[in-house]
Parts: C-alpha cells; structure tokens; sequence
C-alpha cells in the first residue's frame, strides 16, 4: 500500500488524450483498493490549449489538484509543455516525455518560436528523465492517437501497478473497436522501459 | 460497488437515487455533465432547457406538479435564472426542487468567478458544499430531503474543481418516491402582492428552522486535532486544509447557509485561534465575524482565483505555526522543484482547424468593423492573429451593446459595427436583443454563427438542431424564420468558407441603414467530416505570410514557404482563397 500518496501530473495539448489516460490510471490504482483522485479541466481550456490532469492515489488522498514542487511524476505528451509543467515536479521525481512537438499558435504565426535544445534543458535540470517516441509507437500499434497509451505504459513500468489492473482499466475504458489498437501502444511503451 | 467517478456525474448519480423524475439545464462548463448523465439513466426525463431560466422554471413547475425535480447551471447561469430563483424561494416547493450551481473560480471556462452562495443567502434558501465526489452525491439525495422537509428549493453549490475531479463513490440503488398529490394552492404558488406579503413570512420562519437544523445535522462536524488551532471550512478548500495542516482542528461545513451560529460559536471558544478557509468571497467569515466572534482569514488567503494547499499554508502557515510548526504539512512548504529560466511560448486555446467561425472574423477584422461579441467558441475571434471583437459581456448581450453603441455614436457608427453570436447562444438569450433592435429603429447588422451545436460545452442539441437531450427528433426550429418573425426583413444565409461571397454580404448589409441579419452556417469542423485536403506548391508561394492571418493551427511557415499540416486540414481552403499568388491546391486524387 501507499501510505505516501503518489501524485502524477499529465500535461499536452488539447486533443492528445491526457483525459482518457488520467481515466485509465486512476481506474487502475482503483482497482487495488487506493483512494484515488482526478482533476481534469474541460471547456474553453480544451480548445487546443495546453492541458494538465492531475492523478492522485494512495491508502488517503485529501487535495485532487497537485501541489507545486510535490509531483512524483510528470507525463508529457509534449515537450514545450514539460517545460511548462516543470515547476509541478518535485526535485527527484521522474520526467516522462514525449519527444514531439506541437507548435502553439503563437509559434504557427511568428510572433513567437519554438525554443530550441528543449530535451538538453530538460536533462540537464531533472535527474531522472524517459524520452519517448510516443508519435512513432503509437502509429506502429495502429494509429497516431494512441500516444496516451504509449506514454501510460512508460509510466507503469515506474508504478507498483500489475500489467493486468492496467489492461483491464484500458479495456473498460476505450471503444471495443479500438481496444486492440490501445492495448498494442501500450505493450509498446510497457517494453520501451528495460 | 465502488467507482471513480466525476463530481457532477455523482451529482446525477444522487439525482437519480433520490427518485428525481425531471431534470433540465442549458450546458456550461463547469455543471454539462449533470444533465448529459442524467439523461442515460432510465426513470428520468432530463432536457436541454432553452436557457437556465427556463430550465429553472421546468424543474420548478415538475416539483410544484409533485416529482422530485433537478436544475443545473453554471455560476453565470444562476444570474439568468435568479427572478425565477428569488420568487420560487417564497413559494416553496411540493415534491423537492434542487439547484445545482457549478462555480468556476479562476475563469477556467467563464467569463467571471462569481461565488454563488451569495445566492442562496440572497433567496434565503439552504446551501450545500460538498468536498468530493462521495459528498457530492451524498448532499444531493440530502438535498431532495430537506427540500422536502422545509418547504424550499436547496442550493447545491460545486465550484470546477469539486464538478470536474474524480474520486470513489459508493453507489446505492434508486428509491422508488411516488409523486406527491398536486392540489391547487394559489396562495403558495400565485404571488399576488397579497399572498408574497404573507410568503414572506414564511420565508423567515423557514429561516429560524433552517438555522436550527443546521445546529445537529451530520453535515456539519468538527474534525478535533490541536485543541490551540481551529480552521473553518467547506467544500474544496476542507481537502486543502487537510492536507495543508494535518494536526489543526477543523470545523467542516456542509451546510454553509444557514449557518450553525452556536457550533461555531463553541468551536471558536474551544480553540485558541481560528481561521476561516473559503475560496472567493469572505461568505463565512463575514457572517461568523458579524457576530462578534474572533476569526481571521481573508487577510491571509486571498480573494481572488482558486486555493491549492500550498495556498493555504503560504496564508495560515505562518500564523499556525507561531503556536505549533508541527501542525503544516512541511513537504508544502519548500519548493524543490527543477527551475528553466526561459520565456516558453503560450498556447492558449484556438479556433480548430476547418472552424467555420474563423472566415468570418478575418473579415470581420479586414474590413475594420467594431464587433460586439458574445459567448462560445467564437469569443476566440478576440485573441491574435484575428483581434476581431470589441466586448464580450455574457449570453445574448452582443445586440444590446450594439443597439446602445449606436444610440451612443448615432447610424454612421452603425455603418462599422456588427453584432455577433452563436446559434444556441442566440436562442438562449439573443432573441430579445435582436427585438429590441427591431423595437428601436437600430440599424446594425447581426451575424449569426450557425455551426449546428453548441460546440463549446461540448456539442450539446439546441431548438435548432432537432434533437432533444436524449437525442430523440424534435421540432427543428428554423432561424430564418425567427429572426424574420422578431421583426427583421433583410435576412441572409452565407457559407462561412465562401469568403468572396460572405464579405460582399458583410459589406452590403452593414452599409444599409436597416437592421440585418447574416447567418452564417456551416457545421462545427468538429462534427463535420472535413472536405478534402490542401497544400503549398512550394515554388508559387511568395513568402508574404498572409495566409497565417487566418491563425490555423495546420498552417505555418518554415522560413521560406507556407507549410500545411496535412493531419489536421479538414479542406476548409480559406487560405486557398486568401493566398495572393495562388499557391495553395486542394490535394486531388488517393491522398486526398
């Protein structure tokens, strides 16, 4: 059991799935009986904007939103969005990021630019970092918009989780016709960790 | 059986389990899912009202007709719904009439954060915080109760992070409530002077009731921990204060109007010092102070946006540990967090590509023309690279400040000026506005925005889609139709991706010194299966730039030539139109 409750910030942009992958989590910490929390934002937010869920589990969890400095993990779907949601990770906790970039519309029009070196940076300041090709993964299991499920199975490699609650959460928790598709990426992310 | 579950599908879930029979609402973010999960459930009818007035009033005539009724709204939809509010708080109910307010603080999707339990103190009715998911089913099904048991509507108050945060729910099984026998009272229900005068005494004697009520309900308790520290709370802020100062006592608040005058007033005396912990507006603090009785807060936390625990501790922190460091939760304290010194590039929320909003505001901002706005996806036309939209005030007030600027500057501002608004956005609060610049004698002319939905809360059915909430056919109410029978004669219908033809209209309407109304309609490009595909024949294009001015999120620019992102191209071919040296095809053939 977690007597420390595990917090898990997941940060992309609006579209990527964060909010299905925060669903598939918390069901799979659920499942073994954790007290288990979510805070999702929906609306104007989600209009292509930068997106965070928080997830919170362990034996008691009080705040549904995660404190600054205090994430155990940060899972971006993005790079400039890790950048962003930096400042929720705790100074030892573990940075999980996808290696894509989405320009924001700022950047789409020139009035700002993408700033360059992102992963160097990001290396250089968090000890404990996992790059994936979630994009590439994602299309080999099937489609482009299994990144979420790539990036879940990097991170369940680092949780105390068994392989099974989580392919039951994705199984409950996705459209039967895309099932096969989900569980795929997942595997793919679950073996990129060795 | 437990299960992660939404605040506001817990919401429904204690609807249902209190027996509500009818339940309706107009989508806002944060309370949509309340009636979209009410309306799976079997037993329940649940409606997309045309606005929270009216959804107000349906769940008011159902409780006065016997069933145990349900409204929800968001925070802003409470002020539309308030005249039904303010009287319904005197008539009382029959069978229980519960309010669902979801506040938003810190704007996530609003245009202010209004704290509503300013409302229910407003209308004298009992209001209802819970803190989780759990709670917030749990205060439904009280709700129905002591909507019953006093004779009163009951304020069920969620803010974003309560309606929008999943957490464990125990489900329980529906309870079979019979209708209640309806029987003509109109001296409870007409509010003739006469009667209101007489209501109104009720209304205080309710209020006695209630205050004692709230003295030994189980919704209020006292967690005791360090005897020399005690907090009051309610709703979210309860889970940042136990988390943010774990050995403090705490006086958790369920039932926040009325309040409990002599448990708090024991609570206090018990402590040494005490805090009041509340988001937004001092509502506690300021009546427990009014009493005489010491608590601090709001010059320690502040008044604006939403807590977290560090908020709290930052606040408190300091004056709680002068009595005891122990009592913080010391991991909240220090931020190790790794730092990046350097300016990332926003990104705020866009227009979606293939949005058909997006023509209309790059011509709206080409020909210069100052735009009353209003409230939807299409309040985005305010931000870079479109800038087209002068003011933005809330449902349906886009025609109003247009009819008032022009009575201000006289008809030839009207020659520069439009009205703009969305389809269920017009439905739910423009027809009046639209009347009222027939009335008037107002010249202006009036977009419509048709894209088919209700596209910001997440493509909820409206009068004119022809679909209920359960998605069930209905009458499809035809805008040309209504907008000519409010009174308007000169009215248009243009393809929004046609922008030769809708800036012709735009430009020939506004320079008529008549009302007008345009409607531009195409469906939601997150509804509609795309058109095809373009792209940049790289050695055509000329470097100018001028298609990023529609601000598509397929488009940029590599440095030499435009670049379009053929994933998220749905074939709108705006940019096709606006590229000065013709550099832009629709993909023909397989590819496309």
């Amino acid at each position: 059991m977690h007597d420390q409750v595990i917090s898990i910030l997941l940060t992309g942009v609006g579209g990527q799935g964060t909010v299905l992958a925060g669903r598939i989590l918390s069901r799979a910490a659920a499942s073994l009986g954790w007290d288990v929390k979510v805070a999702d934002l929906h609306g104007m937010a989600q209009r292509g904007g930068s997106v965070i869920t928080h997830v919170r589990f362990g034996t008691k969890v009080y705040s549904p939103v995660i404190t600054q400095g205090t994430a155990d993990y940060l899972v971006a779907f993005e790079k400039l969005e890790a950048c962003r949601c930096l400042p929720f990770l705790k100074g030892e906790g573990v940075l999980i990021v996808n290696d894509q970039e989405i320009p924001p519309l700022p950047v789409l029009t020139g009035a700002s630019s993408y700033p360059e070196g992102l992963l160097e940076m990001l290396r250089a300041r968090v000890k404990k970092v996992a790059i994936v090709d979630a994009l590439k993964k994602a299309k080999e299991a099937g489609s482009a918009k299994a990144v979420n499920m790539v990036l879940l199975g990097v991170l369940a490699r680092h949780l105390s989780i068994p392989r099974e609650c989580w392919e039951e959460a994705i199984s409950t928790s996705v459209k039967s016709e895309f099932r096969e598709i989900n569980l795929k990426a997942f595997t793919l992310g679950w073996e990129s960790i060795t | 059986m437990r299960e992660v579950m939404l605040g506001n599908h817990a919401v429904a879930r204690g609807a249902w389990e209190a027996g509500v029979r009818v339940a309706a609402a107009y989508p806002g973010t944060p309370s949509t899912e309340i009636i979209e999960a009410l309306a799976q459930y079997p037993d329940v009818y649940a409606e997309w009202s045309v606005n929270e007035k009216v959804a107000l009033e349906v769940a008011a005539g159902a409780a006065i007709a016997g069933a145990r009724a349900l409204a929800a709204m968001k925070h802003v939809g409470v002020n539309v719904a308030s005249d039904a509010l303010m009287t319904l708080a005197y008539t009382g109910i029959n069978a229980g009439l519960v309010l669902v307010s979801a506040d938003d603080p810190n704007l996530y999707s609003s245009q202010n954060e209004q704290d509503n339990r300013l409302y229910a103190r407003f209308a004298q009715i009992p209001c209802l915080e819970p803190a989780d998911s759990q709670e917030a089913k749990e205060m439904t099904k009280v709700a129905f109760a002591l909507s019953e048991a006093f004779d009163t509507p009951v304020m069920l108050r969620l803010t974003t992070r309560i309606a929008h945060s999943q957490s464990l729910v125990e489900l329980g099984e529906r309870e079979e409530v019979p209708l209640k026998p309806y029987t003509k009272a109109p001296s409870k229900y007409v509010m003739l002077p006469a009667f209101g005068r007489e209501r109104h005494k009720v209304v205080e004697e309710r209020r006695a009731k209630l205050s004692a009520y709230a003295e030994i309900t189980p919704l209020n308790r006292v967690e005791w921990g360090d005897r020399r520290v005690g907090v009051i709370t309610s709703g979210i802020s309860y889970q940042y204060v136990k988390e943010a100062l774990p050995g403090v006592s705490v006086l958790k608040l369920g039932l926040t109007y009325p309040l409990p005058k002599n448990l708090i007033r024991q609570f206090i005396a018990a402590v040494d010092v005490c805090f009041v912990v509340e988001e937004l507006e001092p509502f506690l603090e300021e009546q427990i102070s009014s009493w005489g009785l010491p608590v601090r807060g709001k010059e320690f936390l502040p008044r604006i946006g939403e807590f977290d625990p560090r908020v709290v501790v930052k606040g408190i922190g300091p004056k709680v540990a002068e009595v005891n460091p122990a009592l913080l939760n010391e991991s909240l304290l220090h931020d190790n967090s790794p730092s990046l010194n350097i300016t990332l590039p926003a990104r705020p929320p866009v227009m979606c590509p293939g949005c058909p909003h997006r023509g209309v505001f790059y011509i709206l901002r080409k020909l210069k023309l100052t735009v009353a706005g209003d409230i939807g996806c299409y309040t985005l036309g305010a931000s870079p690279p479109l800038n087209a939209m002068d003011t933005c005030i809330c449902m349906g007030a886009s025609m109003g400040v247009a009819l008032g600027m022009e009575k201000a500057r006289g008809q030839e501002f009207s020659r520069g000026l439009v009205a703009v608004i969305g389809d269920s956005t017009f439905l739910h609060a423009g027809m009046t506005g639209l009347l009222d610049i027939v009335y008037n004698q107002g010249t202006t002319t009036v977009i419509i925005l048709d894209n088919g939905t209700t596209a910001m809360t997440g493509h909820q059915d409206h009068p004119g889609t022809g679909y209920t909430a359960s998605r069930a056919l209905t009458t499809k109410i035809d805008l040309e139709q209504v907008v000519r029978g409010l009174g308007i004669r000169r009215v248009q219908v243009v393809d929004p991706y046609d922008l030769t033809r809708a800036q012709e209209v735009i430009s020939a309407e506004v320079a008529t010194p008549e009302p007008s109304v345009i409607i531009a309609r195409r469906l939601c490009a997150l509804l509609a299966k795309g058109t095809g595909k373009y792209r940049v024949v790289g050695m055509y294009c000329r470097s100018c730039q001028c298609c990023l001015d529609l601000g598509c999120p397929a488009l940029t620019f590599n440095g030499e030539e435009a670049v379009i992102d053929e994933i998220q191209c749905t074939g709108c071919g705006l940019c096709a139109q606006i590229c000065p040296a013709g550099a832009i095809e629709k993909v023909v053939g397989e590819n496309a």
